[in-house]
């Protein structure tokens, strides 16, 4: 009866996994279905919990005051740290968690192992030939929960600007050595399952290859990596599906697994760059970027608020970047105030989004949706690209890294190959900042010094709001 | 002969593997680029279901276990932070991404 219970709890799982997936990807139902997927979560783990029946010997679970102490610390750390995190810091939010998740596979693998090398050592029943499967799939959850967990830190303290770029040269190759050294122990591990002491040869194999496949890879770039470790842990998870031929484990995994890798792909799509380009490509950590470091004496001219509202109100054509400074300021509403002024003015106005504008792929459409700007009047990058030719004002508004020229210009940068919206091309810029310090991708943007640019420093809220009265004046 | 014995032992799940892949690819496929990062935190949690496994582990080892209690426990508190956190930071993404009302 119990088991039969524990059954429809795990389709229970399975279906709201896949049903909220779906829901997850269309922006009307998304929030629901997130609650229905950890609705179906929690019923497939409080069943975990008291139904549960050991195969072997028809036992429940035991060693409930550890389960149920770890469960409340856990859910009470999830929580708290994702209800405190800035909206800004959402990516690296997800990565840590993601790491947990593999490392928690990996443990898995670690315990499972411990106990069927013992096994093995009493020399039980069991022969070779039946655990070389169990030991295949231990193995692979270990490699993978582990690349996943050593990744996702590395990912996790890139964005939080702890850990920096480091390449050298013949990485990818020492790399793809280091995987194929830990590939081929496991192997061997699978064919001769008593020399136990591989497996931790092969834990800090799979440890290091995680932490040196991330560390040449740019911070621009790592919602790429994150969703691509996420896919990793989601395989990781099956794994343990697998180990204890748990459904909902199975399902649960291969389908992130799946989406996963899609997802990864469809970014990198967004991004106007292959997955290729992006894991071995040149975004590379080079010495040059190193040295040129933060410095504040780059050459810039500044532009009085009543000098940028007299420009922009005798343009014809004014285009508005807006980018990660916009949203922290919420200036959104200012900035649809603006728009609507101009147009009275007879000025017509466009914004160029860049995909991955406010450090989250879609953050700006969103915002500004809310702002109740058109969707007409939002241009993706190409679009834009085409138009700015045509463009009296660029106005960027706390956007840095997505209209740095160096990502054209300059193959030592780190953010070389990365699409740009070539506001340059435009016959006037104005750069609304807060001061001349590097963006995201901590790097020196020569657009600033350009003779056709003028900054005009501030929050971007507060000179939004300055420019429009200053803008009815004229 | 062996891998022929090896798929015939595990073909169910070796048939759920294959269903799911295809599910997966299928079921976000046309998510449009706005909601790729609240996918990404929701995929993330559901991956959490680890957790499982780590609850089962807690729950089969003996108490005399020090090794296996520490290392179970320990992925206990991980996959369960995986699986709240991951949860709640994707609710509040998505409470930011709320659907704005249409003007007309």
């Amino acid at each position: 009866m119990g088991l039969n219970l524990l059954i429809i709890c795990y389709l229970f799982g399975s279906v709201t996994f896949i049903l909220g997936l779906k829901m997850l990807s269309n922006p009307v139902s998304a929030r629901r279905g997130n609650l229905i997927a950890a609705t179906g979560m929690f019923v497939a783990i409080v069943g975990t919990i008291f139904l549960y029946r050991n195969t072997e010997t028809g036992e429940h679970l035991h060693n409930y005051t550890w389960i149920f102490g770890g469960l409340i610390i856990g859910a009470i750390i999830g929580t708290m740290a994702a209800r405190k995190v800035k909206m800004t810091a959402m990516p690296e939010m997800v990565s840590l968690f993601n790491g947990m998740g593999g490392a928690c596979a990996a443990l898995i693998s670690l315990v499972e192992f411990n106990h069927l090398s013992k096994e093995l050592l009493a020399g039980d029943t069991i022969t070779f030939e039946n655990i070389r499967t169990t030991v295949l799939i231990i193995v692979l959850g270990l490699i993978i929960g582990s690349v996943s967990f050593a990744g996702s830190m590395i990912a996790w303290g890139k964005l939080n600007g702890k850990v920096k770029d480091f390449s050298f040269p013949g990485q990818n190759i020492l790399n793809l050595l280091l995987l194929a050294v830990a590939l081929a122990l496991g192997a061997y591990l699978v064919m001769y399952p008593t020399h136990t002491f591989l497996l931790y040869v092969i834990l800090a194999l799979a440890l290091s290859y995680g932490v040196m496949f991330v560390m040449p890879i740019g911070g621009a770039d790592m919602p790429v990596v994150i969703s691509l470790l996420n896919s990793f842990t989601g395989v990781a998870a099956a794994c343990g599906g697998f180990l204890y031929d748990n459904k909902v484990m199975l399902t649960g995994g291969i389908l992130v697994g799946a989406a996963g890798t899609l997802l990864t792909i469809l970014m990198c799509k967004a991004m106007n760059r292959s997955l290729k380009n992006v894991l071995i490509g040149s975004f590379g950590g080079n010495a040059k970027n190193a040295a040129t470091g933060v410095g504040e004496h780059v050459a810039y001219k500044e532009i009085s608020l009543s000098d940028a509202a007299m420009v922009m109100s005798y343009a014809n054509k004014v285009m508005i970047v807006p980018g990660y400074g916009l949203a922290v300021a919420q200036a959104q509403h200012a900035c649809h105030e603006l728009e609507k002024l101009l147009i009275e003015k007879g000025v017509e106005v466009k914004y160029a989004i860049h995909p991955v504008a406010g450090r989250m792929p879609g953050h700006m459409n969103v915002l500004l949706a809310e702002a109740d700007v058109s969707y007409e009047k939002l241009e993706e990058m190409e679009q834009a690209n085409d138009e700015f030719k045509a463009t009296d004002v660029v106005l960027i508004l706390g956007a840095n890294d997505v209209v740095n020229p160096a990502a054209k210009n300059d193959p030592a940068s780190p953010i070389y190959g990365m699409p740009i919206l070539e506001v340059e091309l435009a016959k006037t810029v104005i750069v609304n900042k807060r001061s001349m310090k590097p963006g995201y991708a901590g790097i020196e943007n020569e657009l600033f010094s350009q003779p056709k640019t003028s900054m005009l420093f501030g929050d971007a809220k507060k000179v939004l709001q300055d420019l429009l009265i200053e803008i009815k004046k004229v | 002969m062996n891998i022929l014995h090896w798929i015939f032992t595990n073909q169910q799940i070796i048939y759920i593997v294959i269903l799911m892949i295809f599910v997966g690819i299928e079921v976000i496929g046309r998510v449009p680029s706005v909601l790729h990062t609240p996918l990404m935190s929701g995929a993330n949690a559901i991956h959490g279901v680890v957790v499982i496994g780590a609850i089962i582990i807690m729950g089969k080892a003996e108490p005399g276990n020090y090794l296996a209690l520490a290392l179970g426990f320990l992925a206990v508190i991980l996959g369960t932070l995986n699986v709240v956190g991951g949860f709640v930071v994707t609710d509040r993404m998505l409470e930011m991404f709320k659907v704005k009302k249409k003007n007309v």
